[in-house]
């Protein structure tokens, strides 16, 4: 995977003993009446894809936006890269290299895929637009992303289809240096090519080093993409592991009941990275 | 070339099929032609096909002009219609509606509203004149109009700030604001009957006079239009070139080369007509009136403010999908309060036109503010710029200005005596109807997200 000499800080949790890029630790989590988390751990390292499942109701956008700086968390601690973190705002996370592709894609369709990727921070010269520098950077990160079906970068977003503009999201996501990157429930809404192009997409991202989180329903998806799955059931994290330790019908359970046809989670013995 | 915002987006693939199957038609259809043509026939092939596909940019008022032209030329008593004297008038009040649009274009790209523009237009108006009176305030002509400007920017802060912050529809908001400065206005003449005049024998107050009734030596004329022609030509060559050169996109070098010819064509046009001697033989009437010039100034500032700036960027973007700039951090209160800001005090600028169109007098029968409004919103849809938000430039505010402006004088050259008010609101009427019609159907084309 990686050719470097020593691993991405933040990689594998265990096994080399590095430090995970992000953990959360007991975050608690009501609104009003209604607690939506409840003393949730959660590790994401770098250099990995964990797929965070669970029904509907069970708390992950709570949990993702609390890592985007939209909620703040009751109580518990985030620690990013090893320091104890409170991330305040969109910007506070976006300053910490957290950056998050919600479902509804945040896309201005009357804009061209350059300003949508710059929207917000683009760059000036002598006072103007940099169109000649975003233009540039903008393909260079598509063609590094290898997104290649889009006919032209200052092509309306408008006119792309549903897999494309799920590419420019994450592509807009990942310019920024960015170390961890949210995916919420990116295929949802799109056909077999397309989700297999951004399935490409998020195992490239996890390549270069990044630290993803992706929400899923489909535990297809899940399975093809995640080294790691943490599962939450009505506000509480069940359970959390290695893909390989998992089955769809044991995730499935966890989703549904919160344990494994009755048995508690046992993590494989060879959880030192070599199994 | 960038895809300027504002550029009606072109068709969608079905959302259902693959990328590699794509028919090749629909996929051309997809993107605007001048992103993927290299060369030029490809990009008139590939032009047609985007308008036959629904989005046809200013074709449409392009051709209402012209057909307004060939019909009314038909219909006019003596053929007088395309006379360079009515012309020029034509010129002169068409420039009014034209700034008037260009401001409402501003805030229409947003997905608001300023009903208001029109009263705000003559307050503007009216405090400039106000303020150069003999004896009286008797402030230099610069003065008096950056304080009307001023005075309108406040007007438009106040609604963009409610419109804003308290999240008041901007429907209400403005029409209120133009019920109330309809009224402040006739507070600020001095009475129902009142007027104030511009003292055309002064020479402070002969300058705002002149902006609509003064007119540049031919000679001058002539030289403004060779420098502009040279420089706009210039910019647009240079800078295809350079992003040609650096491997971006960027039209056909023919394309450059048509649009710069195009420019020039029109400037020529507009000084050959405006310099033809109108009056008679005794009296010479000829020259461009400064009014031309001073709109192409605001069309270009405005062009520049929304293209290239990030304001300008922020406000197509809140125009689009105002979640979506306000998760990028964009300050939608601050964007929105400014856009309303700015539209009020170009409206000012409007304003002072039209006094100075109606030969510096300004009384509450110069204009009703109610018709101004409508017609500035009129002419920016017919124009081109959508009444959903997003869409638009500030050419289109003055294409539509002078379509306005050409079928209302038109119907009063008519004579038709009784028949000619009515007349001068339903044919607007009609146009703006087919216009919006346009504009409807091209975004269901479009396919674009719905602003329901």
């Amino acid at each position: 995977m990686t050719e470097m000499n020593e691993p991405p800080k933040g990689a594998s949790p265990g096994g080399d003993g590095v430090e995970p890029l992000v953990k959360v630790r007991g975050i608690d989590k009501h609104f009003g009446p209604v607690q939506a988390l409840y003393g949730v751990n959660l590790d994401l390292p770098a250099g990995q894809v964990t797929g965070l499942c669970g029904d509907n109701g069970a708390g992950k956008s709570v949990l993702t936006r609390c890592i985007a700086g939209v909620h703040q968390p009751d109580h518990g601690q985030i620690y990013f890269e090893g320091r104890p973190v409170h991330i305040r705002s969109a910007r506070d996370a976006a300053a910490l290299g957290i950056e998050t592709v919600y479902q509804d894609l945040a896309l201005a369709d009357n804009l061209d895929i350059v300003q949508n990727m710059f929207l917000g921070r683009e760059p000036l010269r002598r006072g103007l637009l940099d169109e000649d520098s975003m233009e540039r950077q903008a393909a260079e990160t598509l063609s590094t992303l290898r997104v290649t079906t889009v006919r032209s970068i200052r092509q309306p977003v408008a006119s792309l289809s549903g897999g494309q503009r799920q590419a420019v999201a994450v592509a807009k996501a990942v310019m920024w240096n960015s170390k961890l990157v949210l995916l919420d429930e990116p295929t949802a809404a799109l056909g077999v090519v397309q989700t297999q192009m951004v399935l490409d997409l998020i195992k490239r991202l996890r390549d270069r080093g990044l630290a993803v989180m992706v929400i899923s329903h489909n535990l297809n998806d899940v399975f093809e993409v995640a080294d790691r799955i943490a599962v939450l059931y009505l506000g509480r994290m069940v359970v959390e592991g290695p893909a390989a330790d998992f089955d769809r019908q044991s995730v499935v359970s966890y989703m549904t009941t919160g344990t494994s046809s009755g048995r508690p989670y046992e993590p494989s013995t060879s959880a030192s990275g070599e199994g | 070339m960038t895809a300027d915002p504002g550029e009606t987006p072109a068709g969608t693939a079905g959302d259902g099929m693959a990328d590699l199957t794509l028919d090749a038609k629909v996929a051309a259809a997809d993107v605007p032609p001048e992103l993927v043509a290299q060369s030029l026939g490809q990009y008139l092939r590939a032009w047609w096909l985007q308008v036959r596909s629904g989005n046809s940019g200013v074709l449409p008022v392009v051709l209402a002009i012209v057909i307004v032209a060939v019909v009314f030329e038909a219909v006019t008593p003596e053929h007088a219609f395309l006379r360079p004297s009515n012309l020029v008038y034509i010129f002169g009040l068409s420039t009014v509606y034209m700034v008037l649009a260009m401001a409402e274009t501003v805030v229409l790209l947003l997905a608001e509203v300023d009903l208001s523009v029109g009263a705000v237009a003559l307050i503007g108006g009216v405090i400039a004149f106000k303020l150069v009176q003999q004896p009286g305030p008797d402030w230099p002509w610069w003065a008096a109009v950056l304080a009307a400007l001023a005075c309108c920017g406040v007007i438009g802060a106040l609604q963009g700030t409610l419109t804003a912050l308290l999240r008041i529809p901007s429907f209400v908001v403005t029409l209120g604001g133009f019920l109330l400065f309809s009224g402040i206005l006739i507070v600020i003449l001095g009475g129902a009957d009142a007027s104030v005049n511009l003292n055309s024998s002064v020479t402070n107050q002969r300058v705002i006079y002149d902006m609509v009734q003064g007119l540049i030596a031919p000679i001058v004329g002539w030289i403004i239009l060779a420098v502009v022609v040279v420089a706009v030509g210039t910019a647009l060559w240079l800078r295809s070139a350079a992003r040609r050169r650096q491997g971006l996109v960027a039209p056909p070098l023919s394309l450059t080369a048509i649009r710069i010819a195009l420019v020039a064509i029109v400037g020529v046009a507009v000084v050959i007509i405006c310099t033809v001697n109108r009056g008679t033989s005794l009296v010479t009437v000829a020259g461009v009136p400064w009014v031309i010039p001073i709109v192409l100034v605001v069309l270009g500032a405005w062009t520049l403010v929304l293209q290239r700036t990030r304001f300008g960027r922020y406000i197509y973007a809140i125009g689009g999908n105002p979640e979506a700039a306000r998760r990028a951090g964009v300050s939608l209160p601050a964007i929105r309060t400014w856009a309303f800001a700015l539209c009020s005090a170009t409206a000012g600028l409007g304003g002072i036109l039209l006094g100075s169109f109606f030969y510096g007098e300004y009384s509450t029968n110069t204009a009703d503010p109610g018709q101004l409004v409508l017609y500035s919103i009129a002419a920016a849809v017919i124009g081109g710029v959508s009444l959903f938000g997003g869409r638009g430039k500030a050419i289109h505010g003055v294409l539509g200005g002078l379509l306005i402006g050409g079928i209302a004088y038109g119907v009063s050259l008519l004579n038709l005596g009784e028949l000619a008010t009515p007349l001068e609101y339903i044919l607007p009427g009609g146009v703006l109807l087919a216009a919006v019609l346009i504009d409807v159907l091209s975004r269901r084309g479009a396919g674009s997200v719905t602003h329901v």
